[in-house]
């Protein structure tokens, strides 16, 4: 090693003192609380230590579990709607019989909710839902489409399914970019291949372009996936901060976490719930990843 | 020939319905915004009202809590001004200094540094959640903007981007000779490197800034004080106050708190579709 290469170090500490303190500590620090009873008083080490007692009573928690219940579902409504749009949208629009016009536009009329604060939303949704003056309920009663105000924030199942619509909405666009993008990249040998073949739109879709395009859509559903099961904001926002919606249909593992946290300051059950988090995480991307690999014919 | 036109004209007729329904609830968000609020409450329609600026008078009114220090909205802008700004700064040197020290020298250690990148970009943030507020309070750097800025220094995402910008579109041979013409290794990453990383390091302030403005449960939980709140947080503790008694102005409270994205976007939206798109590819 020359000296000149100690400029190496030199280049690379800032990014890694500050890495160590406000990004690799914390998590460890999480890591200590969740084998304490640490409640959000004074200093975790002087906390009693536990050992694995939270991570007990996390396993046996109905309430977390119902918390993974209604992630999963609000996720899984949104993936089917986010992916199934996304991928009609992409296939229309790289029809080469088709030439669709007007792609720019469209693709940025799509994309433009996922810029969004998702704070504003939120909180936008809150009033467009709402029972008796939201705007959605105004203008469905006036066109007739219903007769009384629906209470859409009121039912568990409304409520969880305004939730995955609001999340379609705000990435359908962007899964159709990338997914579009995708099957731009994919060489016009093989379509004009399976056309030499004989094979029609459905055949082509099916056996060209689908098992091509596996590798993004499993970038698309995990990093879906690791996002949907974090989902904080607007369970948080649209159910009057955390109380969790009717029944408590709207409260995520996050919005469980902050809960137990910030709210009743059990910061040793919190990490616990962190940490459970992240196995949940990790496992099912797993099961995903190998999952759509298998498939492969 | 004329089934396929007739088939194109359905689904255009389909695009614009599915364009003009994702665009409803901004509609609805702008036009709530100059109705008032028995107009409001009355049901929705499409012609805009005449009570913008009496929506942003008594939105105002009931924003200047604290005798005065909170200046409502304006306040809540500069303060995400003043973070999203400070974090892309930051984050866009820092992280050009960091792919350029992993691409341009060799020293022990350098692989298993950069494998610890790697992992660190695929953790979810929500584990160092807990501890991160831990760590500010035994600092004493709680409702302060230090644990909103200071960490954007460590951005593994942006320091793997750049280091891949690199190594698709420097030639060594460019260090080599500014080292020959005598130039200190500093001084060669400020006049040389940084400025042929721009459009690396203007694709990466675009995302960086946006999702810093955007950004909620970290100055949730670190931020106490309403003066000190960035937009997305003012927002959310706006819901349980006086503004919202009036949907009009809270509708426009809304509207403001999005508006510079929404104009941002209008500029820049061919310049960020094409990164997603690039981005996904090489992914």
């Amino acid at each position: 090693m020359n000296s000149r290469n100690k400029y190496g170090y030199l280049f690379i500490s800032p990014f890694f003192i500050v890495f160590s303190i406000f990004g690799i500590y914390p998590i460890f620090l999480s890591l200590y609380m969740s084998f304490t009873d640490y409640k959000g008083i004074g200093s975790p080490f002087k906390a009693n230590w536990v050992g694995l007692q939270q991570y007990l009573r996390l396993a046996s928690d109905k309430y977390f579990l119902q918390a993974f219940v209604n992630t999963w579902k609000i996720w899984g409504v949104n993936i089917i709607l986010q992916l199934s749009l996304a991928l009609i949208l992409a296939i229309l629009f790289s029809d080469i019989r088709l030439k669709l016009k007007g792609l720019s536009l469209f693709r940025a009329i799509f994309y433009l909710p996922n810029l969004m604060t998702v704070s504003s939303v939120a909180l936008l949704f809150l009033y467009i839902l709402d029972w008796q003056h939201g705007a959605l309920n105004g203008l469905l009663l006036k066109y007739g489409f219903i007769s009384k105000p629906v209470n859409w924030l009121g039912e568990p199942i409304t409520a969880q399914l305004s939730v995955s619509l609001i999340q379609t909405w705000l990435w359908f666009g962007h899964t159709f970019i990338i997914i579009f993008a995708g099957i731009q990249g994919i060489s016009k040998d093989y379509f004009e291949a399976a056309m030499i073949d004989g094979a029609n739109r459905w055949q082509t879709f099916f056996k060209v372009t689908l098992p091509l395009l596996k590798p993004i859509m499993i970038y698309v559903v995990i990093t879906s996936l690791i996002g949907g099961l974090q989902l904080f904001e607007i369970p948080f926002l649209i159910s009057q901060n955390g109380l969790g919606g009717p029944e408590g249909s709207l409260v995520t593992m996050v919005l469980y976490l902050y809960n137990q946290a910030f709210k009743y300051h059990n910061f040793g059950y919190a990490s616990a719930v962190a940490y459970g988090l992240f196995l949940i995480i990790l496992i099912f991307s797993m099961i995903v990843f190998k999952g759509m690999f298998k498939e492969e014919v | 020939m004329d089934k396929r036109n007739i088939i194109k004209w359905l689904i255009y007729a389909a695009l614009t319905l599915l364009a003009a329904a994702c665009l409803l609830p901004f509609a609805m968000m702008i036009i709530n915004s100059t109705r008032s609020n028995t107009e409001i409450v009355r049901g929705f329609t499409l012609i805009p009202g005449k009570s913008l600026i009496e929506n942003y008078k008594n939105m105002m009114y009931h924003m200047d809590v604290s005798d005065g220090i909170f200046k409502g909205i304006w306040l809540g802008y500069k303060n995400s001004f003043i973070i999203a700004s400070s974090v892309t700064i930051l984050s866009a040197y820092f992280s050009a200094l960091t792919a350029y020290g992993f691409y341009a020298y060799e020293f022990k250690g350098k692989k298993l540094l950069f494998i610890i990148i790697l992992i660190m970009m695929m953790i979810p943030s929500q584990l160092s959640l807990l501890g991160f507020f831990e760590l500010n309070k035994a600092l004493k750097t709680l409702d302060s903007y230090i644990p909103l800025i200071v960490p954007s220094i460590a951005t593994p995402f942006t320091v793997f981007f750049m280091r891949q910008y690199l190594i698709s579109s420097m030639h060594p041979a460019v260090i080599e000779a500014a080292r020959i013409d005598g130039a200190g290794e500093l001084s060669i990453f400020h006049k040389i490197i940084l400025p042929m990383m721009l459009p690396a390091i203007a694709t990466m302030s675009i995302f960086t800034f946006i999702g810093a403005w955007n950004s909620y449960i970290v100055p949730l939980v670190v931020i106490f004080s309403p003066e000190k709140y960035p937009l997305p947080v003012l927002m959310g503790y706006l819901k349980g106050g006086k503004v919202a008694e009036n949907l009009g102005s809270m509708y426009l409270a809304i509207s403001m708190s999005v508006a510079p994205i929404i104009i941002a976007f209008m500029f820049l939206s061919k310049y960020i579709i094409s990164s997603i798109s690039a981005g996904s590819v090489k992914e």
